[in-house]
Formats: C-alpha cells, structure tokens, sequence
C-alpha cells in the first residue's frame, strides 16, 4: 500500500497486479495495524473480495478502463452503502443496514474502486478528533498518542496507516481538510454541489460536502473526477461541465495570484505551524507565483455563525433518529414521547446532545431572528468578503489548522475551545469554496502541518494547480505506521 | 343567555393534490394499497436521502391561486416545520411559512343571505403525514407510510365566516373550483380534503376577536355543522359561566358529538421553522403562470356555456349539471356513447338526484359507470323497456352499476308487443273490473287510466302502454 | 452580556429536542450552552442592517422532477430495518389514549 492510488491502478491495468493482491494487501495491513490506530468501523472483508473478482474480470474484458479500477478504498462511516452496516459512528445507528447507497459511493464502484470497509469518525460528524466516536477513538499514524483530527479522521489515518488506497471523507465545517493535515495526507473539499450529498447522513445540510482524502494531489484530483455528478435525486447538485480535475496537474503556477490573509497569522497559531505555512508561500513565490499579504476581515465571526447554522441545522437533520424506524429502539419506556427521550438520550453521544439542545435553542420561538437569522446574514457578508478577495486573487493560502494533532483525551472537555480550532476552515463551508488541504512539513515533535488553499468557488482547477506545483518541491512523507 | 353572541370562523383547508407521484419523490399517490407499497428512502425518512419537488405540484398550487383570485409569490421557498410524531417520519415536515405560493386572494360564496366574498389569506404547499392505525387488542399504534409525502396545498382563509351554513358554502365553492381545475379530487371522507374550522364567538359589536380554538377530525359536511355548533355553545357556555377559552386544538368526536382538547405537555408548540436547506427556491415567471392558465381544462362557466351551445341544452339543466364535477363527468361521459344529451341530462336531473336525496348521499359518492346509464337510454328508446322498467333499471344501475342489457334479459324485462298475449290480459281485467267499465262508459275517461293500471300490473310492468290503451278503448 | 441559562430553559429545550437529560448533564448543559451564547453573542458586533439572510450559496432555483411514478413495492425494504413492527407497519406505543 506504498503506491499512490493512480500508480496502483497502473500497475493494475498492467497486470503486473491483481485486483484481488492489491485487496488482499489492504486487507492484511488492516489486520497488522487496526489494533493499533482503529481508522476503521466495518471492515468488509468478503464483500470487498467478492467484489475484487468482479473488477478484475471487467478489467480484463476491458469494460472498466478507468484509472482507479481495481483501487481498495475507504468510505466514511456517515456515507450510506447498500447491505454494509453504516453507523455514523453512533449507538443509535448501531444496527443500521442500509439498502442503497450514497451516490459518490456509487460514482466509486462505477469506476471500478473496491470499498474494502467504513471509516470511524466523530460520532455524526460532530468533532475534531475522532474521540467523539461511540466506537472509541481512532489514533494518528504519526504518533498514536494523538488524535487523528476529524471528523473524517478514520479516513485520513486509514490513508496515513496505509490501509487502502485512498479515501472518502465528508467535511462541513474542515472535517476533511484539518484530519488531512493533523494525518500529513491531501484531502480536498470541493464547492458546495459538486458532489452529490444523496446518501450522506446530513450533519448541515447546506455546508455538508463529500471529498477524496489521498496521498497525493493527482490521487485526490482524480478522485474527485470520479464522485463529482450532477445528481438528480440531489436538489443542491450542479450541473458542472469543469469536472475535469486531473487538467490542473500543472507544474505551473507562473503568474497565479496568492494571496495570503494578515489575519489568519494572530493569536493562537502555533510557530511551527506560522514558520511552515509561510515557508511553502515562499516556494510558491519561487515558483513564479504573484504572493501578498492581504486583510480579509470577518474571521473571528465565521465560527459562531458556523455554529449557530450547523447545529440548527443537526438539530433538524438528526430527529429522524427517533427509535421508530431504525437504529436504536430503548428496552424500558413508558409510551410514545419517553420511547423517543430514551432512545434518542441512550443512543447519542454528549457532543451530538450539545449541538442538537443549541441547534433547537437558536431556532426555537423568540430566538430565531437573532441567532439563526443573524447568522445567515453573517453568512452573506463572509461570502461577500471572500468574493472581493477572489476578485483580486486566484487562491488564499493559510494554514489549515492553528496547531498540530493534539493529545488523545485533550480536547473534548472544553468544547468551545475545540471549537475555535476550526477557524481557519469553516468559512469555505460557508461560503461554498473548495479547499485542499496538503502536508506541508511537521512540529518539533514530528507531527505533520498542512497548508491550506482555498479557491473561488468552481476553481478547484487552481488551488489542484498549486498544490500540485508545491508537492513537486518536496517527498510525500510516509507516517511511521504507515511504512510498517 | 343574556347577550348575543356572533360566531368567527376561518377555515384552514388541507387538499390532497392529483398528481401521480408524491410531492419529493417517485413513489405513487395511490389511494390504499398494502401497508408501507408506496414508499421509497426518501417518503420514510431514511438517512441521507433527499427530497426533489414535484413540478406538478407547484402547478396545481399556482392554479388553485389563480382561482382564488390570490397573487402569486413569484420568489417562494419551502421551510421546515419541526415536531416529534411517529406519522411525520422525519420529524419534521416540510411546508411553507416565510414564503407561501399565494396570498391575499378572495372567494365569493352565496347563501340564503345573498352574496359575500371570504378572504384567503394565503396558500401553501407541503408534505402529508402517514396514516396511524391504531391496534383494538394491544397497547400499541402501527404506522403506514404509504400518505407520507403525498402533496398537499393549505388554504387558510381569513375569519370571515359566521355560520356553519357559509363555511360549508365557502367549502362547496372551493371544492367544485378545485376539481374543476383536476387539482384534486376533494374527496371529504378519503381525506383528500380536510377543513380544520377556527372559531372564536364574540358580543355582536366587539371590535376585537374572541379568543379562537382550532377544530380537528371534520370528515363530512354535516360532522362539520355539527362541530360549529358544538363549539359555539361550549365556548358561550364557559363565557357565560365568567371562564375563558383556551387557545387549543381539539379534536371532533362526531360519533359522540363533541370534541376534546389534544393537550399534552410533551407538545411544546414550538415548530422551529427555518428555510428547508435540501430545496432550492421556486421562481414562478409570467411566462409560466401564462403557461399554467393556458393549460388549465374548462372551467364552469365554459362548461354551462358549451353545454347550451354544443348540446343544446336548456340553460336551468347546465347551471345543475355543472353545479357537480361528478354530474358534468358522467353527462358527458354519457353522451359520449348515446349521443342523446336531453335524455342523459334528464336521468341525472330527476332519477339521479332524486335516488341521492332518498338515500341521503352526496354527488361525489355516485359510483356507477356513464356507459350503463347510455345503455339504458338506448333500451328505452328503441322500446325494448318501458319507462317504468326503465327507472326500475335505473336504480339497479345507482345501486349496484349493473349492466343494464344483462340485467333486462336475465330478469326477462322486456316489453310485451304480443297482441294475443296482451289482448288476453286485457279481456282479464275488462272481466275483473265491472265497476270501472261501467265508469268509464258513462262518460268517467280517468277510468281507462286505472284499467291501464292494471293491465299494467297483470304483466309484471312489461306491458307496451300504448297497445294496452289502444286495445282497451278497442274493446270498451 | 453573560447568558445564564435557566432550568427551564433547558427542560424546554430538552421536550423541543426530545432528550432527557440526567442531573449532571443538565449541569453541564447549562454551562456549555451559555458559554456558546457568549461567544455567538459577538456577531452583534456586526452591522447587518440591509443584509438579506443567505440560505443558498448559488442563486440557483426551480430543481424540479416530473411527475412520473416509479410503480415498485417499497414496503420489504422500507421496513428492513424497523425496530419493531407488525402487519406490515412500524410498531410504536399507542398514539391515542
């Protein structure tokens, strides 16, 4: 599982490897390591098998040309897959067996990928750390006593761990760009719409976008190629004639204008994490790229507008989860309304409790207007903000994180502080923008940095670009876990 | 009573819309079927699945606007109303509140008082619920999904109504305006349309409103009269007593005739709406409101008026065979196989209504097919039956929509033209009856009639009348 | 302005969201919420006077589907997963008393 997944898929279309080797070769990393880092929840094992013979034969009649035919890959645990348990991370899920599938899953299969299992998370998306998983937690490949990131952190270790190939990660307010960078790995969320959300288990319906996590820029590029649709059975899905990501894979950044923003660089920012996000703008600028400094104001208000809007939003999205239909149904109760406190009390954990009591607060009655709506409006002039910005650059670079992975245990019993950890990460979420999130060098404790560039929104083209140009000044590192 | 109280009334009227699909996703709006057919991820709440709306839809919504006199929001969205309830799989149900597709529009109803125009406050489209059986043995409920997602508009009117008798003429009018629009069906006891009745008494003279309760579970018109009535007396009565009322729903027991409050301090009434984040916003153009206009059917007034220029039918029969959709469907449906318009309009004006008077039903439940009613003109006018036969059939038709050519040849009614037969019958009751011979003899013509009578009756009603007549006075 | 978040409230809260919280997580609640207050507190800072509330990123409008029914049995796959159920239904605790 050394291989990037494009040169796997090579090798693949040579039959210089069987698709049932390359399977296998996951398969058996995830025995040797799984103990050890937890990325996974469901492992499918003769499923994935299974499905191994039937790619290799399409490969062989040549019906399956693409370039990740054959390719083991991990799909987070809040994307739905038809007859494969899929539990959000969560007890109230515990048992759900779905009998379709998300449509990027399906994207996934159509192009030959094999689905080899379910990736932990933060229980519902809800966390940045991957300890909010009823699961237990999952551990970062570069040192297991820290977390992953999250909440697509099982996704990222799994690709950090060298487990599969590459992954799928869902990111509503950084839950593919921050794990990506705490796990030294790529990982992209594209604009809002790209990807169709059918069969995502909705966290913020109206920030919630599905990405490729992979080892590499072309990797993630050609991913993204694959699970990006116009999807009808999604109202939010558009309809894109640019998806052809892999175009950017330039090593040219001649004229590209980047723009850096002053206030992503105050307090709170670890020096490490300060010294190494400059540095790669240095090589940018070396490169030929147009680098300044600039003040795209409005930071601070992105996360309690983030929060105001995500947990609203949660808090409507995760009522379905009610005992009556599936997931989890409480032993004792006394009539309809205690069934539906038990089940849904027992059943969730104390973080998605806190998002959803915040979310019903700011929407209920009296509180509306100046919460929900005051953030949406806040919302309008972030967006606005950042349209001024692109009006001048192609792409803002920052760090994707304030800090490297912190401590397993650290974080979640001060939530708002975990919170604030999302800065630089939630606006694209809501502003719609695509982001990636690429390694960047690591702290004095070897723990990976990543550097963010965010791109207007439809210009993934050009934040694939430079990222694409930055990767080539430097190795992709391969986390100790991962080179076992 | 010492005072004089004046009842307030506005009506919030739920209408299941025609269209083949629910309103978010594929599945069929059929009527019934087994428990939990017609329903698919999205209609069940499942996890990650999404919600697309229905074109059609909002093409109903627009036309039932239009109708109603309302304007058209022309930038209109759907929000989420949130509550727990095992009917709502979601748990929250997705409508209208900020931005509903019609508003400010207006309905002219006519009652024994004359004329009067009721307000419409505003309509809006959103999901139905399922449906709750509710087990007899056990101490539980079982739900079927099978309504959930099948799409509804809302019409609230404004409180403008002050008897039971105008809300029920605001309903008829609505309704017969809708299914001429083919938006629904309207039909009350399938539930595919329901009215919740606002009602709040007050002093003739006051300026303000009586606080209002919201009446639930009206399945017929009648229950409705009956719910207005019951309320108004409840609310006076506590009034009177120097009580207040509460602002509740309350639930109509038609059987027990009376109603209770649906309280419980689970209910926070607190729906939490917000702008539904899974739907995009609807922009309705004057091109497509043009667009639905022109392909809107006939509606009444162009129906009355072909009906007396095609048909040449008398002005007093299309006023009534329009008054019903199920009427103008089954004359034309009718007249379509036996080409006789006068003679259609006529069983509908007199046998038909007269057989619903008698059986104390509604337009909407007549059931037998216009083909049968055709057949059956047919066999009267080429004389195979006689009238009387002919209305004999009829209500087998109403009753049980028989065949009415089977019916006539297995029950053997067909009209007796033989003279030997019928001369025979005749010189019987010449025999039996002296008295009325002799009356008739002296000068009493009415007696032929009883004699016709019974020659009629000797021959089980199949007897021709006009040979009867001609041989009695033949033989007289 | 410092939120102090009441009992009630939180028991309000805890019917709207249909959790039942214990003793020590109602304590807890209380704390995390009102500091979360606090902190959303700061967006009064912002002017947004004029500023029309953005609920979709694109200005994109009228997805619709046409009215053609898929005509396919649900029921075996839509109840896969219940809980509970009977006659073809999901079974919940009676409804009506």
């Amino acid at each position: 599982m050394s291989l990037t997944a494009l040169a796997l898929g090579k090798k693949i279309k040579a039959k210089e490897v069987s698709v049932k080797e390359a399977v296998t070769e996951a398969l058996e990393a995830i025995e040797k390591k799984e103990e050890r880092v937890h990325s996974f929840i469901t492992v499918d094992r003769e499923g994935a098998l299974r499905r191994a013979e039937e790619v290799q034969k399409q490969i062989d009649d040549k019906t399956l040309t693409g370039p990740l035919a054959g390719v083991p890959a991990a799909v987070k645990d809040n994307l739905c897959t038809k007859g494969l348990l899929t539990t959000c991370a969560s007890d109230i899920l515990c048992n759900f067996v779905p009998n379709y599938s998300a449509q990027a899953v399906l994207n996934l299969e159509r192009a030959g990928a094999v689905v080899i299992g379910k990736t932990n998370m933060d229980e519902f998306a809800m966390g940045s750390t991957t300890e909010t998983s009823a699961f237990g937690p999952t551990k970062n490949p570069w040192n297991l006593s820290h977390v992953p990131g999250g909440s697509s952190g099982g996704s990222c270790a799994a690709v950090a761990a060298e487990e599969c190939s590459f992954a799928l990660g869902s990111d509503t307010g950084g839950s593919i760009r921050q794990p990506s960078a705490f796990c030294g790995v790529v990982g992209i969320k594209p604009t809002y719409g790209t990807v169709s959300r059918y069969g995502l288990i909705a966290y913020g319906s109206s920030l919630d976008q599905i990405g490729p996590i992979a080892k590499d820029v072309a990797d993630c590029a050609a991913v993204l190629e694959i699970i990006s649709s116009h999807d009808e059975k999604d109202s939010t899905s558009l309809a894109r004639k640019d998806l052809d990501f892999t175009e950017a894979l330039k090593e040219d950044v001649k004229g590209l204008k980047i723009g850096i923003p002053r206030d992503y660089f105050g307090e709170g920012l670890d020096p490490f994490v300060r010294e190494a996000v400059l540095q790669a703008a240095e090589v940018l600028k070396e490169k030929g790229a147009v680098v300044e400094e600039f003040d795209l104001s409005l930071v601070e208000y992105a996360i309690p507008a983030y929060y105001v809007i995500a947990c609203a939003e949660a808090s409507s999205n995760l009522a379905r989860f009610d005992g009556v239909k599936y997931g989890y149904r409480a032993k004792d109760y006394e009539g309809l309304h205690q069934m539906y406190k038990k089940s849904r009390s027992e059943g969730f954990g104390p973080e998605v409790k806190r998002r959803i009591m915040l979310g019903s607060f700011v929407l209920s009655s009296g509180y509306y207007d100046a919460y929900y709506l005051k953030a949406l409006k806040t919302k309008a002039l972030i967006k606005k903000a950042f349209d001024a910005a692109f009006a001048k650059y192609d792409v803002i670079l920052g760090p994707a994180a304030p800090t490297t992975a912190p401590l397993l245990g650290e974080s979640l019993s001060d939530p708002l502080k975990m919170y604030l950890g999302d800065i630089y990460t939630v606006s694209a979420n809501l502003a719609g923008l695509p982001g990636i999130s690429i390694p960047c060098g690591s702290d004095e404790k070897g723990l990976p940095i990543g550097l963010q560039l965010t791109g207007d929104c439809f210009k993934e083209k050009n934040i694939i670009r430079a990222a694409y140009a930055f990767e080539q000044t430097g190795n992709y590192a391969r986390s100790p876990l991962g080179r076992e | 009573m010492s005072k004089r109280y004046e009842t307030v009334i506005g009506l919030e009227v739920h209408v299941e819309l025609a269209t083949k699909t629910k309103i978010f996703c594929s599945c069929s709006t059929a009527f019934g079927g087994a428990p939990n057919a017609h329903t698919c991820p999205v209609c069940t709440g499942m996890p990650g699945a999404l919600p697309v709306l229905n074109r059609q839809v909002v093409e109903y919504a627009v036309a039932v606007g239009l109708a109603t006199n309302c304007t058209i929001t022309k930038y209109c969205r759907f929000d989420r109303k949130n509550y727990f309830y095992p009917d709502n799989p979601q748990n929250y149900q997705i409508s209208q509140l900020y931005l509903p597709i019609c508003r400010d529009g207006s309905l002219e109803i006519e009652t024994t008082l004359g004329k009067k125009k009721i307000g419409i406050h505003e309509i809006h489209m959103e999901e139905d619920a399922g449906k709750l059986v509710h087990d007899e043995w056990e101490d539980c409920s079982i739900v079927d999904y099978n309504r959930s997602g099948v799409p509804l508009i809302e019409i609230v009117s404004k409180p403008d109504m002050r008897s039971a008798e105008e809300v029920i003429a605001c309903l008829e009018k609505l309704r017969l305006m809708i299914q001429y629009l083919g938006a629904s069906d309207c039909k009350l006891n399938e539930g595919s349309m329901r009215a919740d009745v606002n009602l709040s008494v007050r002093e003739f003279g006051a300026a303000e409103f009586g606080t209002r309760t919201e009446m639930k579970n009206l399945n017929s018109f009648k229950a409705i009269a009956r719910a207005i009535e019951n309320e108004r007396t409840r609310q006076i009565e506590l009034i009177e007593a120097g009580k207040e009322v509460v602002q509740e729903t309350r639930r109509w027991d038609d059987n027990k005739e009376l109603s209770y409050a649906m309280r419980s301090k689970e209910d926070a009434k607190d729906y939490r709406y917000f702008p539904e984040p899974d739907l995009l916003p609807i922009v309705i153009s004057d091109e497509w409101i043009a667009e639905i206009k022109r392909r809107q059917p006939e509606l009444r007034t162009e129906k009355m008026a072909r009906y007396i220029r095609e048909f040449g039918l008398p002005e007093y029969d299309a006023d009534i065979l329009t008054g019903h959709k199920k009427f103008a469907d089954i004359f034309e449906a009718a007249v379509a196989v036996c080409k006789k318009p006068k003679k259609v309009s006529n069983w509908i004006m007199v046998e038909t209504i007269r057989l619903l008077k008698e059986n104390e039903m509604d337009p909407e439940e007549l059931s037998f097919s216009p083909e049968n009613l055709a057949k059956l003109i047919e066999l009267a006018d080429s004389g195979a039956i006689n009238s009387t036969i002919a209305k004999e059939v009829f209500e087998e038709i109403f009753k049980n929509d028989i065949d009415p050519e089977a019916y006539v040849k297995e029950k053997g009614l067909n009209t007796v033209n033989d003279e030997e037969e019928l001369r025979a019958a005749v010189s019987r009751v010449i025999e039996e009856n002296p008295q009325s011979v002799t009356d008739y003899r002296n000068g009493k013509e009415k007696a032929i009639g009883f004699l016709v009578g019974q020659t009629m009756k000797a021959m089980k009603g199949k007897a021709n009348p006009e040979i009867v007549n001609r041989m009695l006075k033949e033989l007289l | 302005m410092m939120h102090i978040i009441s009992d009630e409230t939180i028991d309000y809260v805890g019917i709207l969201a249909k959790l039942e919280l214990s003793k020590e997580e109602k304590a807890r609640a209380k704390k995390d919420m009102g500091e979360m207050l606090d902190y959303i507190d700061r967006l009064n800072e912002l002017d947004t006077t004029n500023i029309e509330p953005m609920t979709h990123i694109f200005p994109v409008e009228n997805v619709f589907r046409e009215d053609i029914s898929s005509e396919k049995d649900g029921s075996r796959e839509t109840l896969a997963n219940a809980p509970e159920s009977k006659d073809g239904g999901f079974l919940v605790p009676k409804t009506i008393v």
